[in-house]
């Protein structure tokens, strides 16, 4: 069947700055460019480019510029250029439109429509530089008092705290599982998180043994096909995070197809090379709040009660009510994914049309725990869209404890947010299970990345913290005072719990 | 509680912001002693105020009614007073009830009515609360039912007189130099965004626990919303009420001791944390744990009392000044120095306690009560 579908990118070579040396062509992995000895030109096959700028990158004359195509339908804002493709693709195919990375819709990111506020004249603000300012969480259950008793003019604690995660800045990594990301990927992960005093997270693929030495750093993730859990897997992680749902595919399951079940990922996911990974969309042992106060202890009774465990939920519309019983339920933490939370595979259509954004589930859950007078038995992880230090500072001010992070983790390692995770083609050796590919990532040099970033983030979030007269993260967090909306409607600002900026 | 609200903050800000001088001074064997002493002190941080609020607790002040509850209640209008009196006769054996004695003649601004009442619970009206919890009940009823009383003082043995003026000027209007207690705390008010209101005045008081605040805590979003989860309504949107919550609930309620009250309030920094020896380190983490939300983030110094105690604090980075002294066995805390050299001389010790270190002044504990922190930090 001839296709229909024209080259959404074009290749564009300035053939004077061409020198013919073909890293274009050894670094794309969708075969985009081609030599032609005869003409001794670099051509490309503009249909197979992703966008992914691994070649204009890696160009050393910068010959090359990737641009949208400029032939675009006859304008019509309903029937979008992505609407037209999308159909013709499916004529083509009959099957669903896979997509990898977050929604990509022009959603209102809250963040950006909340103002952080600074002190002036009737409190000082505080120098980052000269003065302590501390991020320090701890993750975990907290207990509504204290109790002492009294031994000999001393003060002796009585009451036992649950187990606590120790973060010396409020982010972590988020669940990536490996299968979907490379091995080289989630050894970075691990040795930032160590290195930096925070954690990764496994994603549901389990953790590859060579990884185990870091389980100090690491939250082990136990997903509906509950691929690499063993006893093993879930007591070398310092927490145990179930996963109900993620936020860039509510609802759905997960699928990792055959190919990409390599021999390492096979033995770390405990299921033959070459057949695919079905994670079913419900956990098949939990159909109702009871079953997860179930698992929720039977983790805790396989590791003890030493550790905490989170229930990872995607934010959808009642996920106040939701998040109260997981609390009630028995969950230490309570991750919650936003709409723009990134996936390795999803269903375009879940992707973009599924969920809520992560701003206003956050603003409902703290709000509603705090109302029933349980927001200390838990403690909140924000994930879906972080893009920024001044997102975290946001994010902890409106209620949460700590965020996740994602897509900016990959996008410190290489990642363009080209939307191909589902092709484990990723030219960037992130999104691949391909030994070849993936040794584009250099376990160094991404660690090395992925602690820049979080020193760069946490020095920011101090600069601001400061600003606003506070030295600890504490009293930043839920503090919405330090908040003003813009360019936001009643119920909007309602819902976030914020005035309007100079009200 | 509307009424207040919107009296104390009539602009709807995040919450009322005042700066302002503190005085505290006690005689730790309870010798009962005038107000000389105390009203020249914190006349002479006159600057710190703007002469929108003054006031004064003083502890031991009606020793003949010792055991009863000293009730001093403001009146915005005749019909507040009709239903608060309506209340108390409901709810209490009313032992006496008096207009507050007072000198038109001084330079005061706009004085309400003021009553003082002395009260015991009806028998069995308390029933399974205690007198305590049944009188904070009925003081907040006053407070938000009757649209125009405001309680200034709840407590047995002491009382609070407070408006607006400076605190010379308060301290004249109330005849206050008729007066003993063996505990003085006093406060001039600087607020910048609220008019004068007498309420607003400090000291706070909510049974026999009173504070005088000066600063602006950063965390009060913060900690307004964690007191809320455990049932207080902060009606003022004063820092100053915040921090009377907060010790409501952590020394009344939850019965901690002052040394690590201090702590959860004004904690240690991880840095120094890391550095202690093992037990306290375990102590210092739980408390900062459990209590983060209750960290008084931003520049504050209390002057806090209840019968038999006097506490001065400030936040952990000492961004408000408090200076301590002792003469004899009187423990003198002041925003200035100069206040207290101005009324006693030939101190025996005067020093500046570092930030997040308590001073603490206990009836019948000859010497202040010092928690120093670990010298980890330079």
């Amino acid at each position: 069947m001839k296709s229909y579908i024209e080259p959404e990118f074009i290749v564009e070579r300035n053939q004077d700055k061409c020198i013919r040396c073909k890293v274009c062509i050894n670094q794309c992995t969708y075969e985009t460019h081609y030599y032609d000895a005869e003409d001794d030109i670099v051509y490309s096959h503009d249909e197979n480019c992703v966008n992914c700028h691994r070649c204009v990158v890696f160009c050393p004359t910068r010959a090359i510029t990737i641009k949208r195509n400029p032939t675009q339908y006859t304008e019509n804002w309903n029937w979008t250029r992505e609407a037209v493709t999308a159909i013709k693709n499916q004529a083509e195919t009959g099957g669903i439109i896979l997509t990898g990375m977050g929604c990509d819709k022009p959603y209102y990111t809250y963040w950006d429509r909340l103002l952080l506020n600074a002190s002036q004249v009737t409190n000082p603000s505080i120098d980052p530089l000269r003065e302590p300012m501390e991020l320090r969480t701890y993750l975990g259950a907290k207990p509504d008092k204290l109790e002492f008793d009294l031994e000999s003019g001393n003060s002796i604690l009585r009451t036992k705290l649950a187990p606590q995660l120790c973060v010396e800045t409020p982010i972590l990594f988020t669940a990536l599982s490996y299968g979907a990301i490379s091995l080289n990927v989630h050894e970075a992960l691990a040795r930032a998180a160590t290195e930096y005093g925070t954690f990764m997270n496994t994603g549901e693929g389990g953790l590859d043994r060579r990884l185990y030495k870091y389980g100090d750093h690491i939250i082990v993730q136990v997903a509906s096909g509950r691929f690499g859990v063993s006893p093993d897997y879930l007591n070398v992680g310092a927490a145990l995070e179930i996963k109900i749902g993620q936020g860039a595919k509510p609802g759905i399951g997960g699928h990792l197809p055959g190919e990409k079940v390599t021999e390492d990922i096979s033995r770390t996911r405990m299921i033959p090379t070459g057949t695919d990974a079905l994670s079913p969309a419900p956990q098949h042992d939990i159909y109702s709040i009871e079953d997860l106060r179930q698992l929720i202890y039977a983790l805790k009774e396989e590791t003890d009660y030493t550790k905490p465990v989170s229930v990872k939920i995607a934010a959808v519309h009642n996920s106040a009510a939701i998040a109260s019983g997981m609390v009630r339920a028995g969950a230490d933490i309570i991750a919650l994914d936003g709409i723009r939370g990134a996936t390795g595979a999803a269903p375009r259509i879940i992707r973009d049309n599924v969920g809520v954004p992560i701003e206003l589930a956050l603003a409902s859950v703290d709000q509603r725990l705090r109302e029933e007078g349980i927001r200390n038995k838990a403690s909140i992880i924000v994930a879906g869209g972080i893009k920024s230090s001044a997102d975290v500072v946001k994010a902890i001010a409106l209620g949460a404890d700590a965020v996740y992070i994602g897509t900016a983790a990959l996008v410190a390692i290489g990642c363009t947010m080209c939307q191909r995770c589902h092709t484990g083609k990723c030219p960037w050796g992130i999104a691949t299970p391909d030994p070849w590919i993936s040794k584009r990532i250099n376990p160094d040099i991404a660690t090395r990345r992925l602690v820049n970033l979080l020193r760069g983030w946490s020095l920011e979030i101090k600069e601001m913290m400061g600003g606003m007269g506070i030295n600890a993260i504490e009293s930043l967090r839920g503090n919405r005072l330090q908040l003003r909306g813009i360019a936001l409607t009643d119920t909007e600002l309602k819902i976030l719990g914020v005035k309007m900026a100079g009200d | 509680m509307e009424t207040i609200t919107k009296v104390n903050n009539p602009y709807g800000e995040d919450k009322v912001i005042d700066a302002c001088s503190l005085f505290g001074m006690m005689d730790l064997t309870g010798r009962r002693f005038g107000s000389k002493a105390p009203v020249k002190a914190i006349s002479n941080m006159h600057e710190r105020g703007n002469g929108l609020g003054g006031g004064y607790a003083i502890y031991g002040l009606y020793p003949e009614h010792k055991d009863d509850y000293a009730f001093h209640i403001m009146y915005l209008n005749g019909e507040s007073k009709e239903k608060t009196d309506r209340l108390l006769a409901k709810n209490f054996d009313v032992l006496q009830a008096e207009e507050m004695p007072v000198n038109p003649a001084a330079n005061v601004w706009s004085p309400p009515l003021i009553w003082q009442y002395f009260l015991q619970p009806k028998k069995d009206a308390a029933k399974n609360q205690s007198n305590d919890e049944y009188v904070m009940q009925n003081v907040m009823r006053i407070n938000s039912e009757t649209g125009g009383a405001f309680v200034f003082s709840s407590g047995k043995n002491m009382g609070v007189f407070k408006g607006v003026g400076f605190p010379e000027d308060i301290a004249e209007y109330f005849c206050l130099d008729e007066y003993e207690g063996y505990l003085w705390v006093c406060h001039g008010r600087f607020p910048t965004n609220t008019p004068g209101w007498w309420g607003g005045a400090h000291p706070f008081n909510i049974l026999d626990w009173t504070v005088v605040h000066n600063g602006e805590l950063s965390s009060y979003g913060i900690n307004r919303r964690y007191l809320e989860m455990y049932g207080y309504h902060c009606t003022m949107q004063t820092d100053t009420e915040v921090m009377a919550y907060a010790l409501d609930l952590l020394m009344r309620k939850q019965n901690l001791p002052m040394e690590v009250v201090a702590r959860i309030l004004a904690p240690p920094l991880w840095i120094e944390i890391d550095n202690m020896e093992p037990n306290e380190k375990r102590l210092c983490i739980v408390m900062r744990q459990c209590y983060s939300s209750l960290l008084m983030n931003g520049p504050f110094t209390i002057i806090a009392a209840h019968n038999g105690e006097m506490i001065g604090l400030t936040d952990r980075i000492k961004l408000r000044p408090l200076t301590a002294s002792v003469k004899g066995h009187v423990l003198y805390l002041s925003s200035e120095e100069s206040a207290i050299q101005l009324v006693t001389s030939n101190l025996d010790r005067v020093w500046s306690p570092r930030g997040g270190e308590p001073v603490i002044g206990r009836l019948k504990t000859m010497k202040p009560v010092e928690i120093l922190a670990p010298k980890v930090m330079k």
